[in-house]
């Protein structure tokens, strides 16, 4: 698949790190590692959450300071103390959320804070608007310098972050998770635009855990696990399976497997549902949906399509305009949450930090967020500790939460673990309608494996699943059927055994066979 | 089994370091007071002695600080409650004045035996303070009013409310500018203590109520369904929401918990001290240094308690440098420098750090 002409000059080595070790604590985020990438070639750094990758980078941008280990930019061995020191050899950072003014246009944010002058301090507008037209020429990357951010998509905010690394003279490019917000095309124009920069002479660090991605795009990998350099190899010659047991440490499956199975009643019925966002607008617009007995239903769709907002209204977070909401024939239109819980509605949240933990909650008292009135955990009045003890060890065991301490707050574990109290929690509750937003977010491959296999299982009891997940590939292994939403409503339904991704990729982009009714 | 350990020994780590942290910044404050002594020209080692011996060489005088304590231990409370359900209660001042001024009401138009009398008298305050700090939880969680605001506004309207009842006919003592004294009935001194300390002595069975009503408050906080459900809401009010929990009445009910526990300061210091309200032309200061009293106990009931004492004893001893004319301004900056080092010790904390990492470093090397 990564078939292109290699650019690389395996004499200029543009950035080597030297026995890098950087500890907090006790905790020893990279523990000696090496790392060289020479002009022209794209060099993934793969590794779990946690592994060291982003600190390692955050070490060559001059964020952290190592402990020990040596930095060399363009041959030059550098001391990088802040990134202002980084930014003059060259390096440039493009984070995971963008840094942008939204309501400044894509010139203003490009130049700022080095803006060019008339006399007086009066910024000379137009030089900037030739000058972001000159390099967004020179490098492929199509931009309008006179939008506002806050106007134009996603993909094209990324393209204004990567320019504003080059408008600093940047030659080599760290990109952090680029993909993630990004829809199947945006990935591969943002893939194509890569192969153009290196072509110019550039290099590219790209951190991710996505291996597809990395077959696609790099030419060497670095595989980084619990801190250590496992090694470095060529991406061409490596299959992607090579790649994530070097990841894991293990062998690692990314098949679902599941059987076949008939849905049966309905569970959840939404009809011509209306809910307005926090800025009033309306997110979701009369949207229509069923999900049964027995089925994983798949919502594919780009972020802020909507998707928050009704997964919100389902949970009584949020209050709904107009439509009806029907758990098992019962409506919950407009409920509390407790109600919608009561109804047997279960939700391993979008944002597990914000809705899903009470961080400085120990993972004891988390276990019991909804069910702390209940008995045994309470009569009531007085919490019953030992059995909120015993209950939450039980759990632990079973779904492997690590370190196994009750006593720990939420906040000191890892995203995977964190994740793993939320769906111990909720599929313990044995919910008829089981809802899952981005349930594998930020999670490595084998935490990833873990989460759909608990969908899967959740199925298999003949309940129901409603996914919902900016992730294609997620969407299409772990789905039995997949609706597509946009703006606000869906525009498309498919059987995920029938669809491929171009199909869906059109349909998330409102190019759907449905999506042309109104 | 080792990773557990090993975080027990973290965790009770942490918790001594708080306490060390707060104990150096008592020093550090004490060290502050003892610069300003020596540049105003006194000796500052015999202006601590004269405050040591001021707090403790006679029962008397530890008797009033323990009177000066009691109200400081329930203010501080209330705003380490609020604080602990994530909530801000600078109101404690008029939650005070409203407990003090509905004792001084019961307590003066009531006509009970006392085993009747006292309890009516302290609920009563209780109940009222309550619902004026339910009113701020109520405009919070109604209108979004942020609490600091209301409460402050009602500070205001507390105070000049009281001025107002005083001086209704039939309770202002004509020839005063204060109310009628409450009935023996409601009053909660200890008179055989009293004989023992001298009659001026005005101890009273406050600080045995306060140190229950703590123990209650703790287990409240930390063992009850109505504990979690505040400490959800303080800690993330969306994860709260999420899990059921309903947030609004949450921040009325923590609210009106806050209020009731200053109104019992102010009820419990008419009952047991002044007997009386008087108009004011200022707040008395009660609920504002609760909040000072809630920062150095670090929000936990039981440092509460000890922060407490720690001031009643430096603003009671320390008056008593004034005998070798060492003002007693000096106890304030004491305290303020005290409160400073407490709020700053994130300084310490991160010296520590910045020590352990050379430590670390020299480990690599």
């Amino acid at each position: 698949m990564n078939t292109r002409q290699r650019n690389i000059d395996f004499d200029t080595p543009m950035i080597e790190m030297k026995d890098i070790v950087k500890k907090f604590g006790d905790f020893v985020a990279n523990d000696h590692i090496n790392l060289k990438v020479h002009k022209g070639e794209i060099h993934a750094l793969l590794g779990e959450n946690g592994a060291g990758k982003s600190t390692l980078m955050n070490i060559l941008y001059g964020l952290y300071t190592p402990n020990s280990g040596e930095i060399w930019i363009k041959g030059k061995k550098v001391e990088v103390k802040n990134p202002n020191v980084s930014i003059a050899h060259g390096v440039g950072m493009v984070h995971q959320h963008f840094m942008l003014v939204k309501p400044f246009t894509v010139a203003e944010n490009i130049i700022l804070g080095m803006e060019p002058t008339l006399g007086f301090n009066r910024i000379n507008m137009s030089k900037a608007i030739d000058d972001v037209r000159q390099i967004s020429e020179k490098y492929g990357l199509q931009v309008d310098p006179e939008a506002k951010i806050q106007d134009i998509t996603v993909g094209m905010q990324q393209r204004v972050e990567i320019l504003k690394a080059l408008y600093r003279g940047a030659d080599i490019l760290i990109l952090d998770e680029p993909t993630a917000v990004l829809t199947p095309q945006e990935i591969k124009e943002l893939i194509a635009i890569m192969h153009n920069l290196t072509e110019q002479g550039k290099s590219i660090i790209l951190i991710t855990h996505k291996l597809k991605e990395i077959k696609a795009a790099a030419d060497y990998c670095t595989i980084i696990r619990r801190g250590k350099r496992i090694d470095t190899v060529e991406v061409r010659s490596t299959t992607e399976n090579e790649l994530a047991s070097m990841m894991v440490g293990r062998e690692v499956s990314f098949e679902v497997y599941k059987e076949e199975r008939q849905a049966e009643d309905v569970v959840l019925k939404i009809e011509n549902l209306v809910v307005e966002d926090n800025r009033k607008q309306e997110a979701v617009k009369g949207l229509n949906l069923e999900v049964r007995a027995g089925e994983i239903l798949g919502i594919a769709g780009v972020d802020g399509n909507g998707q928050t907002e009704l997964i919100e209204a389902i949970t009584g977070l949020r209050k709904i305009k107009s439509g009806r909401i029907f758990i098992n024939g019962k409506d919950i239109t407009n409920k509390t949450p407790r109600e919608v819980f009561e109804s047997g509605v279960c939700n391993i949240p979008e944002d597990r930090q914000k809705h899903g933990l009470v961080l400085d909650y120990t993972i004891a008292e988390n276990m019991v967020l909804e069910n702390y009135r209940k008995e045994p955990f309470s009569n009531g009045i007085r919490l019953n500790f030992p059995q909120i003890f015993s209950f939450t060890e039980e759990l632990m065991e079973k779904f492997d939460v690590r370190p196994r301490n009750k006593d720990l707050k939420a906040r000191s574990l890892s995203g995977g673990n964190q994740q793993k109290v939320i769906i111990a929690r909720e599929v313990t509750n044995d919910p008829d309608l089981l809802i899952a937003a981005q349930p594998t977010r930020g999670l490595d491959v084998g935490a990833i494996e873990f989460v759909h296999r608990s969908l899967v299982d959740q199925r298999d009891k003949n309940k129901a699943v409603l996914l919902v997940s900016f992730e294609l590939d997620e969407v299409m292994s772990v789905s039995d059927n997949i609706a597509v939403i946009y703006e606000g409503k869906i525009v498309g339904m498919v059987n995920a055994k029938d669809t491929n991704e171009n199909e869906l990729g059109l349909m998330m982009a409102g190019g759907g066979h449905n999506g042309s009714e109104q | 089994m080792e990773v557990n350990s090993k975080k027990e020994k973290l965790k009770s780590f942490l918790i001594n370091e708080t306490l060390i942290l707060t104990l150096l910044s008592i020093v550090m404050g004490l060290l502050v007071g003892a610069l300003i002594i020596t540049l105003s020209g006194y000796n500052p080692l015999e202006a601590y002695r004269l405050m040591l011996e001021g707090i403790f060489s006679q029962p008397r005088y530890i008797a009033w600080t323990v009177i000066r304590a009691t109200p400081l231990i329930l203010t501080g409370l209330s705003v380490a409650f609020a604080f602990r359900t994530g909530l801000f209660n600078i109101g404690a001042e008029g939650q005070f004045i409203i407990g003090a001024l509905t004792a001084a009401l019961l307590g003066y138009f009531l006509e009970l035996p006392a085993i009747l009398h006292v309890p009516i008298v302290l609920c009563g305050s209780i109940l009222a303070a309550a619902t004026w700090g339910g009113i701020v939880g109520f405009l919070k969680s109604k209108f979004g009013i942020h609490e600091v605001i209301a409460s402050i506004m009602l500070n205001w309207i507390a105070l000049y409310f009281m001025n107002y009842i005083i001086n209704q006919p039939g309770f202002k003592r004509p020839g005063t500018e204060a109310s009628f004294d409450i009935h023996e009935s409601a009053r909660i001194s200890i008179p055989w203590m009293r004989e023992v300390l001298g009659p001026a002595t005005k101890v009273n069975w406050g600080i045995v109520i306060a140190l229950v009503i703590t123990a209650v408050i703790y287990y409240l906080l930390f063992k009850t369904t109505i504990g979690y459900e505040l400490r959800a809401v303080g800690y993330n009010k969306d994860a709260a929401e999420y899990g059921g929990i309903n947030v609004n009445r949450s921040i009325m009910l923590s609210m009106a918990i806050a209020g009731a526990l200053a109104g019992a300061a102010g009820a419990m210091h008419v009952m047991g001290v002044s007997f009386r309200v008087s108009v004011l032309a200022a707040m008395e200061g009660y609920g504002f240094n609760g909040i000072a009293v809630a920062l150095i106990g670090n929000n936990n009931p039981f440092g509460v308690i000890l922060s407490a004492f720690l001031f009643g004893g430096l603003t009671y001893g320390g008056s008593k440098m004034q005998t070798i004319g060492v003002p007693t301004e000096v106890i304030n900056i004491v305290i303020g420098s005290i409160i400073f080092f407490v709020a700053t010790y994130r300084i310490f904390r991160y010296v520590l750090v910045l020590f352990n990492r050379k430590k670390l470093q020299k480990e690599v090397q």
